[in-house]
């Protein structure tokens, strides 16, 4: 089967290196980033950290040097899924496109240019250190599902399901994925824009009560939403929040390294998500409307600044 | 008569008071260095901006040295408050004190201390301290005063004051009741000054652009929206809608351009990780509330989002700030 991940950042390396060690699974990548493609073209894919593989990956930054694939994964950002999509849609012209990305709204925004979509949701994570080598930071599962409104066959998505799990991304199909994806949503829009708010890590703003009380009242929001949608939760996100203080304590939360350098954040797929579904249910979300609005200023409050150095 | 009147604190308010005073009746000032007293003994007060004075002033920095006076003004900030007036306590039996900092409570404060008659007072110039004695007038904006209605203070004292001030150049206005004032200002800046923290934001049109979702004025609405309930349950009639008055701010020539905007006290500690006001401002309008009964949820996200913000640079733990319910 022939694959193309779209976004080869820190995810999408993650999905395409362990894929790419696979013999019946051939490998390509879209980015925009000259280095890092070449580097992959060159050496290959490198994973470290958690993982430790070399594989064989074709990487363009011209999405019509990519031959038509069965599969897409969108490992993006969130705020470039409709840019990168719109490009690479050629390329699944009869696929199945799964999204991997944070937050909400992603899976909408492919199915205006493929024909079938995967709703998916990932744990694992790690950050690119030099072109073409990426860390892996975490461990984790993947959970995909058919996204409803274009959904992908059962059978493609076991597929992929098979495919990811036997390249070293344990991956679950399911017959639905929101659960697993909301659990995830609600989890990140409750503590991310918090530490960018705040500057505090993981453990600290689970520990001081003024923000732990405060994350308590936007995951009751998320919940409500979720349950509007009849959305079942996978588990707890006030649970999963106490887990991630204890086992990343000082971990800063993503948001907050954009925070620190000054880079445009995924508010709008996270509390904007939960935010845009909570008004089509008739579900108030005051408190994860007042995050968009802060940290919407806090990027503005950069545009008028030079950047910082990041940390 | 009022001759002499004493300015205790030389930071940006206390400065433009005690520069534009100074030229009309006798001052001295109370601060908290004795480098900083000296050099205005040396230099005097320099004021530029949109007044360009130059004043001669008594500073000291030991309570027992401040010559005799008729009124003092306290225009240090509210964190400073307790300790400012425990530098005075048993001074100055005939005069009366007047206090400006920002938020609610500041009179009590200064009455655990002595017996004066206390003139509650909001004000909304603004200045920028270029050094310890040049100060920038920015805001030429008023000084609202008002008896404190816990003390027998005269009106005619708080019409003398406000003349006085007027009299030196300043925009001061006297009201029988300071309260409908008070809170028209408290409820406004708790709004400006936490989004402005919180933000990195100065005081800029966006603080009152509320068309789409996610624009900053309807967070900045909603937060106004709870202090005026908050007012109503306390029986305030507010003097000024808070929305107009933030309204009129940014669309004002100097804080509606975001080149040369009024950063809010908030940021400037914020970005100085100093402690903020957020105790005497957001904090007080949200225990006012819980008193009331009155539900302020985005307030009170505000309050623990500063305080945690506070938190961060290892300041304060913020944990009697989870005591508040949401």
């Amino acid at each position: 089967m022939r694959v193309c991940v779209v976004g080869c950042g820190a995810v999408g390396s993650l999905f395409a290196a362990h894929l790419a060690t696979l013999e019946d699974v051939e490998v390509w990548a879209y980015d925009v980033v000259e280095e890092h493609v070449a580097a992959i073209n060159a050496g290959g894919l490198r994973l470290t950290g958690q993982a430790d593989v070399l594989a064989p990956v074709r990487a363009r930054t011209d999405p019509r040097e990519i031959p038509p694939c069965q599969f897409g994964i969108v490992a993006t950002k969130s705020m470039f899924t409709a840019a990168a999509i719109e490009a690479t849609a050629q390329i699944f012209v009869d696929g199945a496109v799964c999204s991997v990305q944070n937050g909400v709204g992603n899976e909408e925004l492919i199915a205006e240019h493929v024909p079938r979509v995967i709703r998916g949701t990932t744990f694992p994570a790690g950050r690119v250190v030099a072109p073409g080598v990426v860390q892996m930071d975490t461990a984790g599962d993947t959970w995909i599902g058919p996204f409803e409104d274009r959904p992908a066959t059962r059978a493609e998505i076991e597929r992929l399901a098979d495919a990811m799990t036997r390249g070293g991304m344990p991956t679950k199909a399911l017959a639905d994925a929101r659960g697993a994806q909301w659990t995830k949503l609600i989890f990140n829009a409750a503590s991310n824009p918090l530490g960018a708010l705040t500057g505090l890590t993981q453990g600290r703003l689970c520990e001081l009560p003024a923000t732990r009380a405060l994350i308590s009242g936007l995951v009751r929001e998320g919940v409500a939403v979720a349950a509007a949608l009849g959305i079942t939760l996978d588990s707890d996100p006030d649970a999963l929040v106490d887990h991630s203080a204890r086992v990343a304590y000082d971990h800063r939360a993503s948001m907050l390294q954009d925070a620190l350098a000054h880079r445009p954040t995924e508010i709008d797929a996270l509390n904007g998500g939960i935010v845009r579904f909570g008004a089509e249910q008739g579900v108030p979300t005051p408190l994860n409307e007042a995050i968009v609005a802060l940290i919407v200023g806090m990027e503005r409050a950069w545009t008028s600044q030079p950047p910082a150095m990041s940390e | 008569m009022i001759e002499r009147v004493c300015i205790i604190g030389a930071g940006t308010i206390g400065s433009l008071l005690a520069g534009h005073l100074g030229g009309v009746c006798e001052v001295s000032v109370l601060t908290r260095r004795p480098e900083h007293a000296a050099m205005l003994r040396e230099r005097g007060l320099r004021v530029s901006g949109k007044h360009e004075l130059r004043a001669p002033v008594f500073a000291t920095a030991d309570a027992a040295e401040l010559p005799e006076f008729d009124v003092g003004i306290f225009a240090c900030k509210a964190l400073d408050l307790e300790q400012s007036a425990a530098r005075l306590a048993g001074r100055a039996p005939g005069a009366a004190m007047m206090t400006v900092q920002n938020g609610l409570g500041a009179e009590a404060v200064v009455a655990r201390h002595g017996a004066w008659p206390i003139i509650s007072a909001v004000t909304f110039m603004s200045g920028i301290r270029h050094d310890d004695t040049h100060v920038e007038y920015e805001l030429d904006t008023a000084t609202w005063l008002g008896p404190w209605a816990q003390t027998a203070t005269p009106y005619a004292l708080v019409e003398e004051l406000a003349s006085l001030m007027i009299s030196a150049g300043l925009e001061a206005e006297p009201m029988p009741d300071l309260l409908p004032a008070q809170w028209s200002k408290l409820i406004f800046n708790s709004a400006i000054n936490t989004v402005a923290a919180m933000t990195g934001l100065p005081h800029v049109a966006l603080f009152a652009q509320e068309e789409e979702f996610g624009d900053l004025g309807r967070l900045v609405h909603g937060l106004i929206d709870e202090g005026v309930a908050v007012a109503g349950a306390a029986g305030v009639r507010l003097h000024d809608d808070p929305w107009e008055m933030n309204v009129l701010a940014v669309a004002r020539g100097e804080t509606g351009h975001s080149d040369y905007a009024h950063r809010p006290s908030m940021l400037e500690d914020v970005l100085a990780e100093r402690a903020t006001e957020v105790e005497f401002i957001t904090g007080a309008l949200v225990r006012e509330a819980e008193r009331l009964g009155v539900a302020v949820p985005l307030s009170t996200a505000m309050y623990r989002l500063v305080r945690a913000r506070e938190a961060s640079w290892g300041l304060r733990d913020g944990a009697e700030a989870a005591a508040v319910v949401s």
